[in-house]
């Protein structure tokens, strides 16, 4: 049996890989959110009944969400690393992790965005209709602010999958937690990063998860009494 | 004024068309209050969302102030609809906006500067007495508040038309008087012309000039309440009182009975003057003994409405039936043979 690893390289590997975690996941949200909330409000107001229907539109961005979103994270890595080189110059490392997980992510986002505008009353958007608000106004005025606690929290989901998703990036070496507790706390039974990678992990989305439901609290504006 | 013509409106369904509205003709003066009642079903939502402009017609033309509007798209449309206040059924307000910034959407829409819009809305909210709830949310406030601040808001835009498509259901009859009492106020301070889709027949009573009945998506009747309820259609037996409500009278020829009489008519009087003075009027210069057997009174806005079924004894009694046709009160003889039935 093998020497335990010291804690003060546990603590060092532990640091190391929680900065990748928080780059790549953080850098892959925004990125994620930035198509993928264009994207789903296109697929909300395409719908039949939203709007500015489109039906065939509306189809065929609902199929690529829903393939995209079949496609599991691993196979998705490895199938779009042509892709990857193109866009980060590189297919190893944290930088080229972040288009994998931006591409896994957007489609997911995209179908939360979708969910979380259907939570808009149609009246409500109705009646924004009719004070002659142009769509534009109304994805923005209405449907995007009226629903900002539902995205929010849309986001704060998709961080907390991208930090699981990570996991996987070091196929790619791209380091991070998730790889940390797989080659070191698996593959060589070192419990000591194994325990610590997965306490870290589970802190980091506790927090995240908490940051953004206070977020989304206090976005919204529904049932509190003395505002 | 809003001028509705020849609307046909029809939804198609999985093999079968349902025809919504069947050729609906309407015309609401500017300045007045125009009631569209009728069952569920009979298609008044449709006719609002039509005039609305959120629905598109099959054929036919809605014109407000003389402009059709049917066939517009794009800016055009967005324009027209800045003309056209609405009311939507049920809840519409944003939740996530406070009353004051629910009422200054039409106004960001129309692209009016934040001063401006500002003072706007104080004097819209003051308009529905909610000047003391700017800053408060939908949810902070009661349904009958939040449905004048619909309305403060649908008034923002300084339309020419006010829709509301069953603005008080669902709100208890002090509620519904404070409703109706700002859609009267939007009326006589800032001159729309007001379009009220509603079951309620006390919301015709209170504050409309005109009604229209719709029947599976036909206009049935359409005119002025006062003077529908003068001749016997359906508002006047939706809107007044009944008179055989009366029992124990009912028997031919009992002497407690309608049998005493010597005529039985219904009276309709409209007006302060007739309703006050006609039937004792009548009574007294026929030298007629006179008696109510049922009926009553209500008010049609401010003008008092009475039918009543009266009873006249004396030899003069048709003379005094004519006296009261002649001074404007409607007067339907009734048989014998009728009051029994
Ligand atoms: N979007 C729609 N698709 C299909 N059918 C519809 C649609 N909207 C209304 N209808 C039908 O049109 C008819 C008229 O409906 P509408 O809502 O205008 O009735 P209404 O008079 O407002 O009734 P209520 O008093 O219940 O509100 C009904 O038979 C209804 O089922
Ligand atoms: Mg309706």
């Amino acid at each position: 049996m093998k020497a335990e690893t010291p804690w003060s390289k546990v603590f060092q590997l532990v640091l190391e890989a929680t900065g990748d975690t928080i780059y790549m996941v953080g850098v892959a949200t925004v990125f994620a959110a930035l198509f993928g909330v264009p994207l789903g409000v296109l697929l909300h107001v395409t719908a039949p009944g939203g709007l500015s229907p489109q039906r065939l539109l509306h189809r065929l961005l609902s199929l690529v969400v829903d393939v995209g979103r079949s496609m599991p994270f691993i196979i998705l890595l490895l199938a779009i690393s042509p892709f990857t080189k193109v866009v980060s110059g590189t297919t190893l490392g944290a930088d080229a992790a972040i288009v994998p997980l931006t591409v896994g992510a957007v489609p997911f986002v995209a179908r939360l965005v979708d969910n979380a505008l259907r939570e808009v009353d149609a009246t409500v958007v109705e009646a924004a209709v009719t004070t002659g608000a142009s769509r534009m106004k109304i994805v923005h005025s209405v449907l995007l602010r009226e629903s900002a606690p539902g995205l929010v929290g849309a986001i704060g989901v998709t961080l907390v999958a991208l930090v699981g998703y990570s996991a996987m990036a070091g196929v790619v070496g791209a380091g991070g937690l998730g790889d940390l507790a797989i080659r070191y706390g698996y593959q060589r039974y070192d419990t000591r990063v194994m325990i610590a990678s997965i306490v870290v992990l589970a802190a980091l989305v506790i927090v995240v998860q908490f940051g953004f439901d206070r977020v989304a609290r206090l976005l919204d504006r529904r049932r509190r009494v003395n505002a | 004024m809003i001028t509705v013509e020849n609307l046909v409106k029809t939804f198609r369904g999985r093999g079968e068309t349902l025809v919504a509205l069947d050729g609906v003709s309407l015309e609401v003066p500017q300045g007045t209050v125009c009631g569209v009642v009728g069952q569920s079903g009979a298609g008044k939502s449709t006719l609002a969302r039509c005039v609305a402009l959120l629905e598109k017609p099959d054929s036919g033309a809605i014109r407000v102030d003389g402009t059709d509007l049917v066939s517009l798209g794009g800016a055009a449309l967005r324009a027209a609809r800045r003309r056209i206040g609405v009311v939507p059924q049920g809840d519409s307000l944003l939740r996530q906006r406070t009353a004051a910034g629910n009422v200054a959407l039409p106004l960001e829409s129309a692209g009016a500067a934040r001063l401006q819009r500002r003072a706007r809305v104080l004097e819209l909210l003051d308009l529905v007495g909610l000047a003391d709830k700017a800053g408060a949310y939908p949810d902070q406030l009661s349904g009958g508040q939040r449905q004048r601040v619909a309305i403060a808001r649908a008034l923002a835009g300084s339309p020419s038309v006010l829709l509301a498509d069953e603005p008080t259901s669902a709100l208890d009859p002090e509620t519904t008087a404070s409703v109706l009492g700002v859609l009267d106020r939007a009326r006589a301070e800032l001159g729309v012309t007001v379009l009220i889709v509603t079951h309620d027949m006390d919301v015709v009573r209170r504050i409309c000039d005109d009604v229209a009945v719709l029947e599976k998506g036909r206009v049935v009747e359409h005119g002025k309440v006062l003077d529908l309820v003068a001749r016997e259609s359906r508002t006047a037996s939706a809107l007044l009182p009944t008179t055989d409500q009366i029992t124990g009278l009912s028997s031919v020829d009992s002497e407690r009975g309608y049998g005493r009489f010597d005529r039985i008519a219904d009276v309709t009087l409209v007006g302060f003057a007739a309703v006050g003075a006609l039937l004792p009027e009548a009574s007294t210069r026929f030298g007629v003994q006179l008696a109510v057997l049922g009926g009553g009174l209500t008010r049609l806005a401010d003008t008092p409405v009475a039918r009543f079924r009266v009873g006249l004894s004396g030899d003069r009694a048709d003379a005094a039936l004519d006296f009261i046709t002649e001074h404007g009160g409607v007067v339907q003889r009734a048989t014998r043979e009728e009051v029994a039935a």
